[in-house]
């Protein structure tokens, strides 16, 4: 069974969702990165995001396009990310990793490579926000091949006719898209996810994790209700960000304070489905 | 003009038949967008699958190409030109007699149709240069639509006279600080906008790239330039030219050229990026000559970019061909050999500029400027008897700041 899997199933015998916190590899440098990367199971991640920054990130908002210029001007590379998630699984064996990024470095690193080389760093699932299910052709086999899930993205325009599409070759989780728009930008209503999740549910039995908008414990809390992780990504980044001195630096206490609110966020996950 | 066929009706022994349903020129373009654009892209794909089939919609188009655009352009022989180079007969397809004043217009004009018929209300373009993004502004002022154009800070910089045609016509022009501030950083904030504006908004993209079907409708619109040109070729001299010559940005003049002419295979077809300061400094827009295939903005191209996979800022004097990919169709015409790519830099174009101007009278925008700067270089050396054809897809007008600029006179 692999770590996504099995992970869902122990929250699912726990009853309750999962938090999963995002950090873009190598922001803002690669130490404060790494230390992140480290104590985010600690203050509660149940899976952990790691976005590989991109020069051309279509989808994402402008919190998530600074904080990946800052991660490649510290010098993220495609193999410096594996190495951190290889550094991170020596004493972490069981919190799975995800990585999110674009399809282009992937295809220049080579896709099999690609996956020969983040299977041994110890990766379990593929989020590849260019690569739709027509494209998927280029990475899928060597992902299957290597033990790493296909996250698919699935959207609000998604509909149910496309929907079996976008299942087919998914595996892991799937990922919902709460909103029409980029990250860190507008937030879905619990109206629209009471509608959006169950819909979904009605086309797989794979747990169905909610990002896009959602920055709040409140948010979190609403959506673990319904679906069964939260994603989290621009707020941290915003935190991690204020922290940063005048040339773009680490002050201290910058990645403590992401970790309070990443607790935050995990108690209220944790909480959602108890009355709370 | 008419459409060019679908790939179903069009014989095995062609080079015109491409896409294919996938949208693939051999190993090159695609749909490589987020899921909340998929659906969205197939929308455009039917929509204009069915509008492409419908006499109705080019009846209407052709309409608007002659009275409004102005179509069909001239086909003018350089005379003075082609006796200052002494060589091969040079003619110019005068696209930049285009109302907006470059080929632009051809394909907004067909796309705009195409989202009345879809019945969008909001319409969004990128822009380099700022043609794409005034020919965008006059054909939203033309059917009453609002307008948002988005365009690098640099750019709005450099093509300021162009941000206050776009202004005047009614467009919001929103400058992209992210990236260099030019045309790719355009196109990711456009993307970006339709998004979070899915239902009511179309996006116009400017050239011959970005996810199918827009890399071949936009050639379809274009083609109007090739084709008018062939006729008149024919019509003129009897014949064929040698040689015909655009200039590469994106790659739509240039492809709306080639394309009625790929099949006549005594036609060498030569396109023409843009050099920069020198393929070898680094500083340069040349995709296919100095770049190697991935994935951006939607399709699988020639791109520039380092060992990593991120992508490279281009460099070019001419914002409109400051772009660090090419379209698909280029790439796989490149692959193939049917299309020769060379490059000609800021210092080349800016020298045909001026000859253009002093001998023809014609105020060249500095994008054909580069396939004039190769017209120099080759057309000494043929002789006489000699056709070559040159797509002078825009007018300079917007360019005589930035050419003061470099020739070191204040305006």
């Amino acid at each position: 069974m692999s770590r996504i899997t099995a992970r869902f199933a122990a929250l699912t015998r726990e009853g309750r969702g999962a938090l999963i916190p995002f950090l873009e590899a190598y922001d803002p440098d690669p130490a404060a990165s790494m230390a992140l990367l480290r104590a985010l199971p600690g203050a509660g991640a149940d899976l952990i995001e790691i976005g590989m920054p991109f020069t051309d990130p279509m989808a994402d908002g402008p919190t998530i396009q600074v904080a990946g210029r800052r991660a490649l001007k510290a010098g993220s590379k495609t193999a410096r990310i594996l190495a951190m998630v290889r550094d991170f699984r020596r004493e972490d064996p069981t919190t799975p990793i995800v990585l999110m990024g674009y399809l282009n470095p992937i295809l220049s690193y080579g896709p099999e490579r690609f996956c020969v080389d983040a299977e041994a760093a110890g990766v379990d699932g593929l989020i590849v926000v260019d690569l739709p299910p027509e494209e998927a052709g280029l990475l899928a086999p060597h992902a299957v091949a290597h033990g790493l899930d296909i996250i698919r993205l699935i959207a609000p325009t998604t509909d149910d006719a496309r929907l079996p599409k976008v299942l087919a070759g998914s595996s892991g989780f799937v990922y919902y898209v709460s909103i029409t728009g980029i990250t860190g930008t507008r937030t879905a209503t619990a109206e629209h996810l009471a509608q959006a999740i169950p819909r979904i549910r009605r086309f797989t039995d794979l747990p169905i994790a909610v990002g896009f908008g959602v920055r709040s414990p409140a948010q979190a809390a609403t959506v673990a209700r319904v679906a069964d992780a939260a994603v989290v990504a621009s707020a941290l980044i915003d935190t991690l960000a204020a922290g940063l001195d005048a040339q773009g630096h680490a002050t201290p206490g910058c990645v403590n304070r992401v970790l309070d609110q990443v607790r935050g966020l995990a108690a209220a996950v944790r909480a959602a489905r108890t009355g709370g | 003009m008419t459409l060019s066929p679908p790939p179903t009706q069009t014989g095995a022994n062609t080079l015109r038949g491409g896409p294919d349903a996938r949208g693939r020129f051999g190993e090159f373009g695609g749909r490589f967008v987020a899921e909340t654009l998929m659906p969205l892209i197939l929308e455009v794909e039917a929509a204009y699958t069915a509008a492409r089939a419908d006499p109705g919609f080019q009846i209407e188009l052709n309409r608007y190409l002659k009275d409004y655009i102005g179509r069909p352009s001239p086909l003018w022989f350089a005379e003075r030109l082609t006796a200052r180079l002494g060589g091969a007969k040079v003619y110019f397809k005068r696209d930049e007699l285009n109302h907006t004043g470059s080929h632009k217009a051809n394909n907004c004009m067909g796309q705009i149709l195409l989202a009345r018929r879809m019945g969008k209300t909001r319409i969004i373009a990128e822009t380099g240069a700022g043609q794409h993004g005034v020919a965008t502004a006059t054909m939203c002022a033309l059917f009453g639509l609002p307008c948002t154009v988005y365009m690098g800070a640099t750019d709005v910089e450099r093509q300021k006279p162009n941000v206050f045609r776009m202004k005047l016509l009614g467009a919001e022009v929103k400058p992209v600080t992210s990236g260099a501030g030019t045309l790719k950083d355009a196109m990711n904030e456009a993307m970006r906008d339709w998004v979070a504006n899915v239902t009511d908004t179309y996006y116009l993209i400017g050239t011959v790239a970005g996810p199918h079907p827009y890399p071949a409708m936009v050639r379809d619109f274009q083609s109007v330039i090739g084709t008018e040109a062939r006729a008149q070729m024919q019509e003129t001299e009897g014949r064929l030219p040698d040689i015909a010559v655009a200039c590469i940005g994106g790659g739509s003049n240039a492809m709306g050229l080639f394309h009625p002419f790929l099949d006549d295979t005594s036609v060498r077809l030569i396109g023409v990026e843009a050099g920069g300061k020198g393929i070898e400094t680094g500083e340069h827009a040349a995709s296919l000559t100095g770049g190697r295939p991935g994935v951006l903005h939607g399709n699988r191209t020639y791109l520039l970019q380092d060992d990593d996979g991120q992508i490279i800022e281009a460099h070019s004097i001419s914002a409109g061909l400051d772009y660090p990919g090419i379209g698909p169709e280029h790439a796989w015409l490149h692959d193939i050999g049917r299309v020769e790519y060379v490059s000609s830099t800021d210092r080349e174009a800016l020298d045909a500029f001026t000859l253009c101007t002093q001998t023809e009278g014609i105020i060249p925008a500095l994008e054909p400027a580069h396939a004039l700067a190769h017209v120099a270089k080759i057309a000494p050396g043929m002789d006489k008897d000699r056709i070559i054809l040159m797509n002078l897809c825009g007018r300079g007008d917007k360019d005589i700041f930035t050419v003061a600029e470099h020739l070191g006179v204040r305006l």
